[in-house]
């Protein structure tokens, strides 16, 4: 495996008043390509801000981004805007889909921004929403979708220009424990065909599909756990007298 | 006995029917311990045995008995205790805070990661195994205490946090 993105003492620091508070006080974290990694911690443990610097939406107060050999935490507005539309892609809790557009062109929308035909687009977004089970809601606008659908649109969307790093702000955060059972199933199918995802939550189901679950607390990572392939399952049977 | 309570059936058919119900999540159903179960039955008389006419292993089919259908419906009755007040992680964390044997955050991070791997386990086993439903419940079940076990050791924690800055 190969490195794909580093954090080197990822520091950010908000003014406040009087004192300034570190929302991230120096985070190392190093995710290899293809992996799964799960962030883990209470709200107001700094995952947003965590994920906000890897994804250059926001500047560190200190420390460095690298992505894939290259420093990009110091790069233009610019620079970075193109970044995330080519080499990343998202998934938010509140889904955050386009309302004046179809589902299909919400799928498309990345494609075009990468500098996709739009008949090619088309078929790519098409393809995808079918592999996700819901091509027949392509034309469909996404308020008419259930949440769930509404976040495999958004899977849909995020994966669309196979990005080297899917980032997941509490992807299953609004949604009921079935829809996240099958939203976290297409995580753990794209994660099977190679996708990396780095993935915020509060869902220890989720975090349990990963193979890594660091913890964060007070801005600082706690524990940085590798999990096992699986352990083979035995319930216990007691023939009760029934 | 509620397997009977539909009719009879001899022991390997009750077998079959509850590998039928638990899939392969179980481990190999012991025939051995069904055939005990079924002979203790019997003697405690709550189900009859009944000799296969041209069998001569000695292979019987059973039923219930009135009195092991009053049984089953007793069992049935009664609702299984809610409260839990026996947890194997807490002697260890109570026996770790007054003693001072092991730091209590260390203990609480290995059960956390127990827990996870657990959850892992689960979600795996119900990918890879072939199950049916009844075990997907099961299974559902099971991840939902082990998300609770997961809430209590924040809470945990967070008390040990605000006990030791108090």
């Amino acid at each position: 495996m190969s490195v794909l993105l580093e954090a080197r003492g990822l520091t950010r620091t908000y003014d406040s008043g009087a004192a300034p508070v570190p929302a991230l006080a120096g985070v190392d974290l190093t995710i290899e390509r293809g992996e799964f990694v799960a962030v883990m911690g209470p709200s107001g443990c700094g995952k947003s801000t965590l994920l906000n610097l890897l994804a250059g939406l926001d500047r560190p107060s200190a420390g460095e981004v690298w992505l894939d050999g290259s420093r990009v935490d110091r790069l233009s507005e610019t620079a970075l805007a193109r970044l995330r539309r080519r080499r990343l892609g998202f998934v938010f809790q509140f889904f955050n889909l386009l309302p004046m557009l179809t589902v299909s062109e919400n799928v498309e929308l990345p494609l075009l921004l990468a500098g996709k035909r739009r008949r090619p687009a088309r078929r790519t977004a098409r393809r995808m929403l079918e592999e996700l089970g819901i091509g027949d809601k392509a034309d469909a606008a996404p308020g008419q979708l259930s949440g769930g659908q509404q976040q495999r649109v958004a899977l849909a969307r995020a994966l669309a220009n196979q990005p080297d790093l899917v980032i997941g702000d509490e992807p299953t955060g609004n949604l009921d424990s079935a829809s996240a059972g099958e939203v976290l199933g297409l995580l753990r199918t794209a994660h099977a065909r190679g996708q990396t995802l780095l993935v915020a939550t509060h869902d220890a189901r989720v975090a349990a599909a990963a193979d890594r679950v660091v913890t964060l607390r007070d801005g600082r990572v706690t524990r940085d756990r590798h999990l096992e392939a699986s352990r083979p399952v035995t319930l216990p049977f007691d023939p009760d007298p029934a | 006995m509620a397997l009977l309570s539909g009719g009879s059936g001899h022991g390997y058919e009750l077998k079959q029917a509850i590998e039928h119900e638990f899939g392969a999540l179980l481990p190999e159903l012991n025939s051995g311990q069904i055939y005990s179960t079924l002979a203790r039955l019997e003697r405690d008389g709550l189900v009859e045995g009944e000799a296969v006419a041209d069998d001569n292993r000695g292979k019987k089919v059973y039923r219930l008995t009135e009195r092991g259908r009053e049984v089953l419906r007793d069992w049935l009755g009664v609702p299984v205790p809610g409260a839990r007040l026996k947890d194997g992680f807490f002697v260890k964390f109570v026996v770790a805070t007054s003693v001072g044997l092991a730091d209590p955050t260390d203990l609480i991070e290995r059960q956390r990661d127990e827990y996870l791997q657990s959850l892992r386990d689960l979600d795996a086993g119900l990918a890879s195994a072939p199950h049916g439903p009844t075990a997907e419940l099961l299974v559902e079940g099971a991840v939902l205490h082990l998300k609770a076990d997961l809430e209590w050791l924040d809470l945990i924690e967070e008390r040990l946090a605000v006990g030791r800055s108090a």
